[in-house]
């Protein structure tokens, strides 16, 4: 059949601006697709590879110290494969050239061979020698944050005694994928490091000597991990048991998790919008194709060809358009996912990315387009093969119009001419208009969605980092300390204001549920870290009870007025029972709050602290900082403001990317069914046009005519967007609220009219391309031509 | 289904119509196009179905060509009845005994003269090349032109090229010259009448120019859904000579 395949060629070619549109939507909905799927499964098989290679353990134990003589114990527990015991150490560094705090934490390695689980990943440089208690390993990221190599020193300061440490290597850890500091959202590689040292040279430094704080154990293929656990946290108890927890629990492990569960939800919901708004083109632009095709149709089968045929024939045409579209998503999608591929790798340390795109990707999606396409068209393709050739050669029957609505309603005398005309076209066909005016809302729609994240993370950022936590400071103490360290605090040059904290790890107990978290005591009148209500209204802890993060009251099944029981997981263990007294609103993290006086007389510690948040003259910072690197008690320093500057730097880049793409998506989206739909108006109408103008209307009015249909849906469309935005963003967030952090469905004024605006102008560039058809229209042609 | 033609020296009528009756049914009204039509059609004659617009010519050329069925009564095409073959003993009846050529000529405004007559030769069994059938109209120097690049009487013939390139054994012309000037018809008619001497092949041409009729074998006059009366030509004039 190379003449109709010819035909084909040709019949494409004429209407190459509505196949291009369609195209694109095809392509935006493919490329989200490929995109996100590649960069899942890359993600799935690079960390899987990277776990079976480098040992990442299956159970985590934190402790405050055992001897190493408990390791045998633990071997020992039925299904246990392996068990490595370790020395994990806060430090202070200091990098030369760089003002501000940073902090880090060590980590032992064996001096002798390879650790059995947790192995690191040398990227440059050398392991640490045997004993040597000078050398140390730095983690890529923190590495590139400071441009650290090999042979570069760095001032350390361990349980308050400093050291030089001679940089020997640089290496990633399937253990800190995700590098956080404790208490942190985001990652800060400049003011945060992992490092790893000597077990010797460490266990010397932080006075651990034959001893460990950190286990990791692997399991046998049989063994339960839940049993294991128990039992480990059994061994531990008496050793200061900070509790243990499998992979699932594991920080660098759950957000990693909880980026892929993300992914996947964008891998279905944008290509399942961006396929029903294709479907939706085709239908109309096939449907109105065979209607100009009805005499073709009829001729190819006097002449003997099939329906068989003709629906082959017409069926490869769509076909045609599709694979357009797909071919251009998949080229797209690989080279965005290799994009997105790299940005990940920004904040999740693998040691390379194995990229993947399964076959099965590819052709998942060429299939789902193709079969949505042929849904779409096949229904106008049939009837129009189906029809009697005698009866095809007749012309259809002229288009039924009748007074429109607002016309029946009696409105009919101040409408002008023209606007009925409009009106009475809508009317006609409130199907079309109304697919019309939903696939422009949906253009809008991922325009909301897309500016959505950044809001919500603006929104959280402005409450959690601006509302309730307004320090400049924020210092850790290596273990709860007596209150007296506040009185040095408070007489360095340049703090103005000190407030404590105590940090208790704990196992909350509501009837059959548990959950492993910490109480945070803070003082009655706290005004560096307030609690808020869901109003944003600070909460005041009252004498005898706690308080809980909303999400960890849902988790636990609790109101206030219930009791709860606080399994205290530090110092004298105690178990307590107290009732929850108020909720505070949080987005990032779940706690519990109480008072810290009346949290000291529970534990019955006596006047602790674990951290204190200051106040301080900017001014001075620097001086300060110098001062705390010298206290033997502080484990940690935090910069608040910066840790802020490095989330926006760190996300700004991701987010740029993300709301380019989108835009382009929601543009292709808008274009595509402006464009479409008025094209069509056109095509079905250019006669009507044409006898008005021969009658004496102007070019601006009939435009009026054609577009002022085409306007009216779109500003229909776009209230509609911000329904259906607003309905997609709640979709996108439910399965993300998690215990690490809420998403908050904020959705600011500013993108909905960003939205907005992007929509109109994709609709008044479509519209102005329409226009210069309109102008061009020629008169005696199409006067003479028959339809 | 009558694929293989019978042994020529049978005495063989090609069409047989036997009270072929056609209503159209418009819901609230019924249109009797054709009330018992009895016809017969020899091999290698040419002839003309004459009658008033509206008097149900095209409704029987179509039904002779397999596009409709008559509401009742029987069409025999080489004893076989076209009145209830299915549709797909149709498209192959079409596809291979079959030419047809329109008043508005119907062409793929899309292919080319030549790719127009390829586009059935293609699904023939036995064709002509496209060429040589767009020779035998005269228009071997118009192959690669569009339809928007040909005149209507050209148009007309890369219809009538298009419908003989298959070697049809009938040839159903409905008001071939209708849209055109008598001088453009003329040619056209020429066109025809050579295909049905030199192929051979029967030929029924549709007008309600009665001046055409003299170019036929028989005449077959037609009103109000009926054949009023057929006369035969003792003289058939060439298409050259005719005038109107
Ligand atoms: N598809 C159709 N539906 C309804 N009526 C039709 C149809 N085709 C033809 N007719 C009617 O049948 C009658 C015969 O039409 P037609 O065969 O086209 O006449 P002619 O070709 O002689 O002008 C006319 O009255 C016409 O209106
Ligand atoms: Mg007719």
């Amino acid at each position: 059949m190379r003449a109709l395949d010819r035909k084909l060629v040709r019949d494409l070619w004429s209407i190459k601006g509505q196949v291009l549109a369609i195209g694109l939507v095809i392509a935006g909905g493919v490329a989200t697709f490929i995109m996100s799927v590649s960069v899942l499964d890359s993600l799935r098989v690079t960390q899987s590879v990277f776990y079976r290679d480098y040992r990442f353990a299956d159970v985590f134990a934190s402790l405050k110290r055992a001897p190493e003589s408990l390791k045998a114990q633990i071997q020992a527990i039925p299904g246990v494969q392996h068990v490595e015991t370790r020395v994990f150490a806060p430090v202070l560094l200091e990098v030369p050239g760089y003002p501000d705090p940073v902090s880090g934490q060590i980590c032992s390695l064996p001096d002798h061979g390879e650790p059995l689980l947790n192995r690191v990943y040398l990227r440059q440089g050398r392991l640490t020698e045997p004993y040597r208690d000078d050398e140390v390993l730095v983690s890529e990221a923190f590495a590139e944050a400071h441009r650290l190599k090999p042979g570069d020193e760095l001032g350390a300061t361990i349980r308050g005694k400093k050291k030089r440490l001679r940089i020997v290597g640089v290496a990633l850890s399937p253990e800190f994928i995700y590098q956080l500091q404790p208490g942190a959202v985001i990652p800060d590689f400049e003011s945060y490091g992992i490092l790893w040292m000597g077990r010797a040279a460490l266990a010397a430094a932080f006075e651990m000597e034959g001893a460990f704080n950190t286990v990791a154990l692997s399991l046998t293929a049989d063994a339960r991990e839940g049993e294991v656990i128990d039992r480990l946290e059994d061994i531990l108890k008496r050793y200061g048991s900070l509790g243990a927890h499998g992979r699932k629990d594991q920080i660098s492990h759950r957000y990693l998790s909880e980026e892929m569960r993300q992914l996947q939800k964008m891998a279905t919901m944008f290509p399942i919008i961006f396929v029903g708004v294709a479907s939706f083109l085709l239908n109309v632009v096939i449907g109105r194709l065979m209607a100009t095709e009805r005499e073709q149709v009829a001729i190819l089968k006097a002449f003997g060809y099939g329906n068989g045929d003709i629906v082959a024939h017409y069926l490869k045409f769509v076909l045609l358009i599709v694979l357009i579209g797909v071919a251009g998503g998949i080229a797209a999608g690989v080279w965005l996912g290799q994009g997105l591929g790299r940005i990940y790798m920004d904040f999740y340390r693998f040691p390379f990315l194995l990229y993947q795109l399964r076959p099965a990707a590819v052709v998942t999606s060429v299939l789902v387009t193709v079969a949505a396409a042929f849904l779409a068209t096949l229904y106008s393709i049939l009837r129009a093969a189906s029809l009697p050739p005698a009866q095809a050669m007749q012309p259809a029957a002229p288009a039924r119009y009748r007074a429109s609505l607002l016309e029946a309603l009696g409105f009919g005398r101040r409408l002008a001419p023209p606007t009925k005309m409009i009106l009475r076209s809508i009317s006609r066909r409130p199907v079309k208009a109304f697919l019309t005016m939903i696939g422009v809302a949906f253009a809008c729609a991922i325009l909301i969605v897309g500016r959505f994240f950044s809001d919500a993370t603006d929104y959280i950022v402005d409450i959690q980092f601006k509302l309730a936590k307004r320090d400049d400071l924020n210092v850790t103490f290596i273990e709860p300390t007596s209150e007296r360290v506040l009185y040095s605090l408070r007489s360095l040059e340049g703090v103005r204001h000190v407030e404590p904290y105590r940090w208790v790890p704990v196992r909350l107990r509501h009837e059959h549920r548990s959950y492993r978290t910490a109480i945070r005591g803070v003082p009655e009148e706290s005004t560096l870290y307030r609690l808020l209500d869901q109003d944003l209204r600070p909460v005041a802890i009252p004498e005898h009870g706690f308080l809980l993060t909303d999400y960890l009251a849902h988790l636990l099944g609790v109101r206030p007025g219930d009791t709860l029981t606080i399994e205290v997981l530090e110092g004298r263990r105690r178990t307590l029972e107290a009732p929850i007294v108020g909720l505070v609103s949080e987005w990032v993290g779940v706690t519990g709050y109480a008072r810290l006086d009346s949290l000291n007389r529970l534990l019955g510690d006596g006047r602790t602290v674990s951290g204190a948040y200051l106040e301080i003259d900017p001014r001075l910072g620097r001086a300060i900082y110098a001062k705390l690197n010298q206290m033997p008690r502080v484990a940690g320093v935090s910069v608040r403001e910066k840790g802020l500057r490095n989330f926006y730097e760190t996300l700004a880049k991701q987010m740029l990317t993300f709301a380019f793409f989108n835009t382009l998506l929601a543009c292709s989206i808008a274009f595509g069914v402006v464009y479409n739909s008025a094209r069509i108006a056109f095509s079905e109408r250019n006669r009507d046009l044409a006898t008005l103008r021969v009658l004496g209307f102007t070019r601006a009015e009939i435009a009026y005519i054609l577009l002022g249909e085409m306007a009216l849906l779109v500003v229909a469309g776009i209230p509609a967007g911000f329904f259906i935005g607003h309905w997609l963003c709640a979709q996108m967030i439910t399965g993300l609220q998690t215990d690490l952090f809420r998403v908050p469905l904020v959705i600011e004024p500013s993108s909905y009219s960003f939205a907005a605006l992007v929509v109109l102008v994709s609709g008044v560039l479509s519209g102005l391309v329409i226009k210069r058809k309109l102008d061009r229209l020629d008169l005696v042609a199409v006067l003479k031509t028959k339809e | 289904m009558p694929s293989a033609p019978r042994p020529l020296s049978e005495p063989e009528k090609i069409f047989e119509a036997r009270d072929v009756v056609k209503i159209y049914d418009m819901g609230e009204v019924q249109v009797h196009a054709l009330r018992g039509i009895h016809l017969e059609l020899y091999p290698g004659e040419l002839v003309v179905l004459l009658g008033p617009s509206g008097s149900g010519k095209s409704t029987l050329l179509n039904i002779l060509g397999g596009l409709d069925r008559p509401t009742s009564g029987q069409v025999l095409y080489r004893g076989q009845d076209l009145a209830r073959a299915s549709d797909r003993e149709l498209t192959a009846y079409r596809r291979h005994h079959v030419g047809f050529v329109f008043q508005f000529y119907n062409l793929i405004p899309s292919l080319t003269a030549r790719e127009n007559v390829a586009a059935v030769t293609e699904i023939a069994r036995n064709p002509m090349k496209p060429e040589d059938a767009l020779a035998l109209v005269g228009l071997a120097d118009r192959l690669d032109h569009f339809p928007s690049q040909l005149s209507g009487g050209q148009q007309q013939r890369v219809a009538i090229a298009r419908a003989i390139a298959k070697n049809p054994a009938v040839l159903l012309c409905d008001e071939p010259t209708g849209a055109l000037d008598s001088a453009t018809g003329i040619v056209v008619l020429e066109a025809i009448e050579r295909v049905n001497q030199e192929l051979g092949t029967t030929t029924a041409l549709i007008t309600h120019n009665a001046d055409i009729a003299a170019m036929a074998d028989r005449v077959i006059h037609l009103s109000d859904g009926r054949i009023s009366f057929v006369e035969r030509n003792a003289h058939k004039k060439r298409a050259r000579q005719l005038h109107w």
